[in-house]
């Protein structure tokens, strides 16, 4: 079927896979018993905007349900444009279980309008034991894997910390096989 | 649950089957002609010389390209905002990431090549970097891997083949009657006999070849809409790529002629075709569609967009 659609020209957008997302809860406990690491309590939906009424109609009733949901739970947003004209939905509380589930109300509300094609990726933010350190699991939504990215000053990665954090998660998340789609992302908005 | 808002575009994918479809049956017709005038002996011998420069031009197809265009691949480090670019892109079409690469030319287009996603290379001249603003960049970029998707490269090669074969059996045919002919025909003395069916293969590969010119252009075409319609829902924002459409062909026409001749030959892999104003191709023969049928593709895609869902 791949085949065919190649040779007519006519490849679907990729649809996003959601399912793995809840694993992040206990992949977030397995980092803290094994090597002390803590979720800053931050996280980041990031998509690619579409244009048109449909898209400005998904987005007003997300931002409804996202203030809903962040005045039940007690976590604060914020929306921001990246320099690429990608949208970042930030979001941040204490409780990881939380966290997620506001994630996926981001997810499951660009889905339900159609824009489920439109999804980059979603960001969780760590911590050393130390506090010195930062690190970000990132979900790929098409791939359905998670990666680590560990952004250094002037745009350099620590890749020690990362493949150190791709042992420790091995089992309890779908790490992405291939490290040429661990692609970077500079300057995201989480702290 | 929607799972996009997109409408599949039956006719598009059913005119580029019949168009395959009329190529390869040409190409059947064709090989059947060449056994019944030269005898099977001969036969293998030009299957294999025509599939040696398909078999060069598909394994090569990335390096020749890269290198007529002069382009150079560039690391992360060297185009970061390029790199981080095609990064989202592939990530949002899970898709591996092409080589990226830039040509200095004024000239502002991009191209993809490389028989398969593995072996991809996305090009963009310093012409188009300097041209478009970021978002409409992207938007030329998702048309492009839209081209490595759909192995473009790949299809319009082995497409082209049969035009390959033709012009190659013109050319030894003629090359084999003027010098003492006989070689060709069922070994025998009778002159005249070897004369007309020489003559009759020249005839029967012209024709072939002009009707194959035809519709690998045709096939082209369709390839380009299909590569257009791809790269806008990938983006979300058809408008995006029209605009960049727009920008890229009003500039070129102003390019001084020198410039565009030295680019035509890659023509069939490029963004918006390089032809010279005032040489007026008929649109039967250009390897891309006019840009008001381009235009009006990516209207339509951004009118379904904006339907309440």
């Amino acid at each position: 079927m791949k085949f065919l659609d190649a040779l007519l020209g006519r490849s679907r957008p990729a649809p996003p896979k959601l399912d793995a997302l809840f694993g992040v809860t206990g992949a977030a406990i397995t980092l803290e018993a094994a090597a002390g690491t803590r979720p800053t309590g931050q996280a980041a939906v990031c998509f690619h905007p579409a244009s048109g009424q449909g898209f400005a109609a998904a987005s007003e009733e997300l931002k409804e349900l996202l203030d809903l949901a962040v005045a039940e739970a007690g976590s604060t947003l914020k929306v921001t444009d990246d320099r690429y004209g990608y949208r970042w939905v930030v979001l941040a509380d204490p409780e990881m279980e939380d966290l997620v589930t506001s994630v996926h109300l981001v997810n499951s509300t660009l889905e339900q309008h159609g824009f489920g094609p439109q999804l980059l990726c979603s960001v969780f933010a760590f911590a050393t034991a130390d506090g010195g350190r930062r690190f970000h699991l990132v979900y790929l939504y098409k791939r359905g894997t998670f990666y680590p990215f560990a952004p250094l000053g002037g745009e350099r990665r620590d890749n020690e910390l990362e493949l150190q954090v791709k042992a420790t998660l091995g089992g309890d998340l779908p790490v992405e096989p291939e490290l040429a789609r661990w692609f970077a992302l500079w300057g995201l908005p989480l702290d | 649950m929607a799972r996009t808002r997109f409408q599949a575009d039956a006719g598009l994918s059913s005119r580029m089957l019949l168009t395959m479809f009329l190529l390869g049956l040409l190409y059947v017709v064709f090989v059947a002609v060449l056994v019944a005038l030269l005898g099977r002996q001969w036969l293998p011998l030009v299957l294999l010389i025509a599939g040696g420069f398909l078999f060069f031009q598909y394994f090569f197809s990335d390096r020749i390209a890269l290198a007529s265009m002069r382009g150079r691949e560039v690391s992360p480090e060297q185009a970061p905002e390029l790199h981080q670019m095609v990064d989202r892109l592939c990530a949002l079409a899970n898709m591996p990431k092409p080589k990226v690469a830039i040509a200095d030319s004024d000239l502002p287009n991009a191209f993809a090549t490389g028989r398969n996603q593995q072996h991809a290379v996305v090009c963009v001249t310093t012409g188009i970097l300097r041209r478009l603003s970021a978002p409409e960049l992207e938007a030329v970029l998702s048309h492009e891997l839209s081209h490595v998707a759909h192995r473009d490269v790949a299809v319009m090669t082995i497409a082209s083949f049969l035009g390959i074969l033709a012009g190659f059996v013109v050319r030894s045919s003629i090359y084999a009657g003027a010098y003492g002919g006989g070689g060709w025909g069922r070994s025998n003395d009778r002159d005249n006999n070897a004369g007309a069916v020489i003559l009759l293969v020249v005839l029967a590969s012209a024709v072939v070849y002009a009707l194959s010119f035809l519709l690998t252009r045709l096939l082209s075409r369709y390839r380009e809409l299909s590569a257009d319609r791809t790269g806008a829902i990938l983006i979300g924002r058809p408008s995006l790529l029209a605009s960049a459409l727009v920008k890229i062909t009003g500039d070129m026409s102003r390019i001084p002629t020198r410039d565009l001749r030295a680019a035509e030959p890659l023509n069939a892999f490029f963004f918006a075709p390089a032809l010279a104003p005032g040489f007026s191709f008929s649109s039967l023969f250009a390897t891309h569609p006019p840009l008001e049928r381009r235009l009006e593709q990516l209207a339509r895609l951004e009118a379904q967009l904006g339907r309440p869902a």
